[in-house]
Parts: C-alpha cells; sequence; structure tokens
C-alpha cells in the first residue's frame, strides 16, 4: 500500500539524514581521542547538539556561485550526489517484520529480486554527480579530482562486484533479504573472511575515504572536485559523503556480518530476531556503528596512497584476488553438492585466506622490485 | 624483511591509534572551566602595586611610559600632601592609562619602574569590543585593598612618608 511505502520512505530519510548528522560527531570524537584529544563536547551533553549548530552555520554561509561555471550541471551535481546516496539503502532490509494495525509491516521498503544489482546501478551514479561537479566548475583542481573520482570509483567497482558476486554465490540469491536470511547459520565473513576483507577495502575506495580519499587530496588539488562549492551546496556533497559511508556500512553488514541478524550462535535464544523483531534494527546499527568506527580507525591511521598505486593496488592486486575468491567460493560450493561432502564447503576459509596470504607477499614482491631491493 | 612485513607494519599503526583511543588520557585542558597555571615569568596584563599598608607604590616618574616602544603608557603626576597621601614622597599618578591595543607585552615598563609598582601579571583574558575599552585606566589597573582603612588617598602623620623610592632589597625574579 502506497501510504506504507511512503512513510517509510519518509523514515529512512530521517534515519539517514540524522545518521550522517551525528557520524560527523562520531567521526570528530573517535579522530579526537585517537589524537589524544577531546573534540567537539561544548554545545550539549558531550556535545550532542553540535551537529545542529553545525548545520544552521552551514545554512546560513553565504552561498557563492562563481561567474565561470556551467550553472545549471553546477547547481544539479550536488543533487545527484546526495540523492543516489539516500535512495540505494531502499533495498537494504532494517528487519524482519511486525504486526501492526492487522497487517504485517516488513522493516524494507523494496523487497527487490535483482536487490544486488540495484546497489551496483546506484552506485555507479553517484560517479555523475563527483563528474559533474568537477567539470562544471571550470576549475582545472576541481576538473582533476573529478577525473581521478571517477576512475577511482569505476576502477574499485570491479572488485566491489565480484565481492557481491561472493555473496550472491553464497546466499543463492540476488535479493538482500534471502542473504540474510542465508546468514542465519553462519555470517558469509566466516566462510569468506578475505572476500569480506576485500569488500571492506574496496568500499573504502567507493566511498572515497582515507587511505583513498584521492579526489579530496586537499594538498594536491586545495579540495578536489567541490572547490568551487561553498554553503550549503558544499554541505550537500559533504552530507552525500557520509551518508554513501552509513549505506555502505550497511550493505557490508548486510552482505557478510550477518545483517538484521543476531550472532548465528544465538540462533535458538532471546537475543534471536526471529522471536524479537525489534532486536533486528538494533542489531544492524551496533554492526554499522562497528564497521565505521573502523573506518574512522583507518583514517587516524594510514596515510593516502599515491595515485598510481591507487590505481595498480586497485587492477593488479584487488581485481585477481577477488576473482580468485569468487572462483574458489563457487567451486567449494559445487564440489560440496556434487561430493555430498560439507568438507568442501568448510575449506573455503581455509583456502581463501591462504590466497589472501599469497596476494600479500605478491605486493610485498612488487614493491620489492620497485625499491631495487633496498629492503 | 619477511614477506608479511607491510601488513605487521600496517597493524602496528592500527594498534597505536586504538591503544590512545582506549589508554590514553587527553592533554586538553577544558579552558574556560579548567585554567592552565602560567609560567612564573610570565607576561600578562599589568597590574599597579601597593606596599603592605597599602599606599600605591608608584610615584608618577613616567619613566615607564619613556621606556615603553609602543607608547602605550601615559602618566600624569600630582603632588601628595600628608592631608591627601596617594603614595610615599612628594608625587603620586593622578591619571596612569595604558593602550591595551598598543602594548606589545615587552615587559620594558616593569624594568624600568624604580618602585616596582607596575608588574606584568598572570592575567591574560583581555577582550574588548571597541577601543575605547581597550584603555585601561588607574583605577582598574591597580589592585584591590584587604580592608577599607587601606584605601587611598588617606590623612597620614606628616614627616613619615618622605621617601619616594624604598631602600630596595636585592632584586628578586
Amino acid at each position: 500500500m502506497w501510504v506504507e511505502w511512503v512513510l517509510k520512505g519518509f523514515v529512512l530519510c530521517l534515519i539517514l539524514l540524522t545518521g550522517f548528522a551525528y557520524l560527523t560527531l562520531y567521526e570528530r570524537r573517535a579522530l579526537a581521542r585517537m589524537q589524544v584529544r577531546v573534540g567537539p563536547n561544548r554545545a550539549g551533553p558531550q556535545g550532542l547538539l553540535q551537529p545542529i549548530a553545525d548545520a544552521v552555520k552551514l545554512i546560513f554561509k553565504e552561498e557563492l556561485t562563481p561567474g565561470h561555471v556551467y550553472r545549471t550541471v553546477f547547481i544539479l551535481a550536488p543533487v545527484l550526489t546526495v540523492v543516489p546516496s539516500l535512495i540505494i539503502a531502499a533495498v537494504v532490509p532494517l528487519g524482519s517484520s511486525f504486526m501492526m494495525f492487522g497487517r504485517e509491516i516488513t522493516l524494507y521498503i523494496a523487497d527487490l529480486n535483482v536487490g544486488i544489482l540495484y546497489l551496483m546501478s546506484i552506485a555507479s551514479i553517484a560517479v555523475y554527480g563527483i563528474v559533474l561537479a568537477g567539470w562544471s566548475s571550470n576549475n582545472k583542481y576541481a576538473m582533476l579530482g573529478g577525473v581521478r573520482s571517477s576512475a577511482q570509483m569505476i576502477s574499485y567497482e570491479l572488485s566491489l562486484g565480484l565481492c557481491f558476486v561472493i555473496a550472491i554465490i553464497l546466499g543463492d540469491s540476488m535479493n538482500l533479504n534471502e542473504i540474510v536470511d542465508a546468514q542465519k547459520g553462519m555470517w558469509f565473513a566466516v566462510i569468506q573472511p578475505a572476500g569480506a576483507l576485500v569488500f571492506m577495502i574496496v568500499t573504502l575506495a567507493e566511498v572515497n575515504r582515507a587511505p583513498f580519499d584521492m579526489p579530496e587530496a586537499e594538498q594536491e588539488l586545495t579540495a578536489g572536485y567541490h572547490s568551487e562549492y561553498s554553503g550549503m551546496k558544499f554541505a550537500l556533497f559533504f552530507m552525500a559523503e557520509y551518508q554513501k559511508m552509513i549505506v555502505i556500512c550497511m550493505i557490508a553488514a548486510t552482505l557478510f556480518f550477518g545483517g538484521y541478524r543476531e550472532f548465528w550462535f544465538l540462533k535458538d535464544t532471546f537475543f534471536s530476531v526471529d522471536q524479537n523483531w525489534f532486536l533486528g534494527p538494533i542489531y544492524l546499527l551496533l554492526k554499522v556503528i562497528v564497521l565505521l568506527f573502523f573506518m574512522i580507525w583507518i583514517r587516524a591511521t594510514w596515510p593516502r596512497i599515491r595515485y598510481d598505486r591507487l590505481m595498480s593496488f586497485g587492477w593488479k592486486f584487488l581485481l585477481p584476488l577477488s576473482l580468485v575468491l569468487a572462483f574458489v567460493t563457487a567451486t567449494g560450493i559445487l564440489l560440496a553438492d556434487m561430493f555430498n561432502n560439507q568438507l568442501y564447503f568448510w575449506s573455503i576459509p581455509f583456502i581463501s585466506i591462504f590466497i589472501l596470504l599469497v596476494a600479500v607477499s605478491f605486493i610485498y614482491r612488487d614493491l620489492r622490485r620497485k625499491s631495487h631491493g633496498r629492503f | 624483511m619477511g614477506v608479511f612485513d607491510p601488513i605487521i607494519e600496517l597493524s602496528k599503526g592500527l594498534g597505536e591509534t586504538l591503544r590512545s583511543f582506549l589508554f590514553e588520557k587527553t592533554v586538553t585542558y577544558q579552558y574556560p572551566e579548567e585554567k592552565r597555571p602560567v609560567r612564573p615569568r610570565f607576561r600578562g596584563r599589568h597590574e599597579l602595586k601597593r606596599y603592605d599598608n597599602g599606599l600605591e607604590k608608584c610615584i608618577g616618574c613616567s619613566l615607564c611610559a619613556a621606556a615603553c616602544p609602543a607608547d602605550a603608557i601615559f602618566v600624569e603626576s600630582s603632588e601628595n600632601t600628608d592631608e591627601k597621601r596617594f603614595s610615599p614622597g612628594e608625587r603620586y599618578a593622578s591619571t596612569y592609562e595604558i593602550n591595551m591595543l598598543r602594548c606589545i607585552y615587552c615587559g620594558f615598563c616593569e624594568d624600568a619602574c624604580p618602585t616596582e609598582a607596575i608588574v606584568l601579571d598572570d592575567n591574560y583574558e583581555l577582550s574588548f569590543t571597541d577601543r575605547k575599552q581597550a584603555i585601561y585606566t588607574k583605577d582598574m589597573l591597580l589592585v584591590p585593598v584587604a580592608t577599607e582603612q587601606m584605601l587611598t588617598p588617606r590623612k597620614v602623620e606628616p614627616g613619615v612618608y618622605t621617601r619616594s623610592v624604598p631602600e630596595m632589597k636585592d632584586p628578586t625574579d
């Protein structure tokens, strides 16, 4: 019924928007603690009102549209960036379902049978906003930022797609709800740990986070594609970036960490989502918070990698590795089916970790060759 | 160098940030509530000091104004009498103004002062919203007195306070 859809869509947008606001606070506080500072703690208790103060500041800032820009595209670009980051969450299940007003209300907006294809396509559309912003700014730095960003996102999307393939093979479906249900017995991150790791690395590049925040490299490109943006238009880019972080963590949790489901060993206890539906969103929230912590942690620790190395890392390391991992997963399941022996299935995690280690040793050899054997 | 050294080094970095996240105490001072003590020789806002009996140390000699490289100090002096005594000796500063916008906190006035009357003290919380407020007058600079009897000007016994500059001990600090 359409009223239900509208309401659920509205609630999802609200969740993402407030989530974005509090993610900025979370990131600033966590980052500050890692740098032995306190972070914003003045506005409200523990700085909880800081996002509101930031929003008010950004709204009242002067908005400047430089004279040399292509105006239509310049205004359209932030919108094109924000909208995909909002609608991509439509297929992600936030929980199971509950009964209300005599009807079953499901905690997702769309039960799409090609959910993963939807994710892929929307994630690709998000690149347009960035490219158009860089191009329409009529500024060399913004242009370079946009081009770098698109090249990076397209390169890493291949490995992202192959990681999706791993989840599709393991879940035997493209429907995100069914993938989550398939993880009732065991999270896919346990069956395919290397795949989950590669997925996490690739998502860092997809949302332009450190250490792959090349399009926004302040030192090299002033601010990349959003150099010419100010005020609320800049805030939209900022918003899109942080919403993408949240959404991609939701997707990572859904595909590899059991989605809204509990730990597999709590399957038949009180803590199971099957017995208490309201635990679903809570579990998902906790998983997203933990995954976001990893993103912040990595930002606090590792320096940005050089652009050519970024590209060669994506093409020469992640792409072959994820191909092999997808192959191993498929083979394991196929053999387990053929010989009706679960041993083949349970060899997948060990073989994939072994392959990951072999791949890492290739990186080492590559680095050693480039440094002429100096280490 | 082992094959997995890149991974080990990256993990070491992660461990370092996680350690400071979990265990390290922050170095931040929560400023308005929690103030960091200043160093003994810190040069903050000026204060005009008094003797223990409450008489002002400043004798209005204008040496501080002469020493001031930024020309921030303005002194006007008047005659003391035993009926209305501000400071020991003949004269006292009837006007003493420092323009805090000009002052560079060099401390030359401190050095020039023959009676150790002007001292750059610990207060660094100076803010004003216009130029008029930036001029600190004598009553703002003079340290407050402990009791009513120590207020200046006051009536004193004649012939006691004849010497403007006290017998100096060895200067400290």
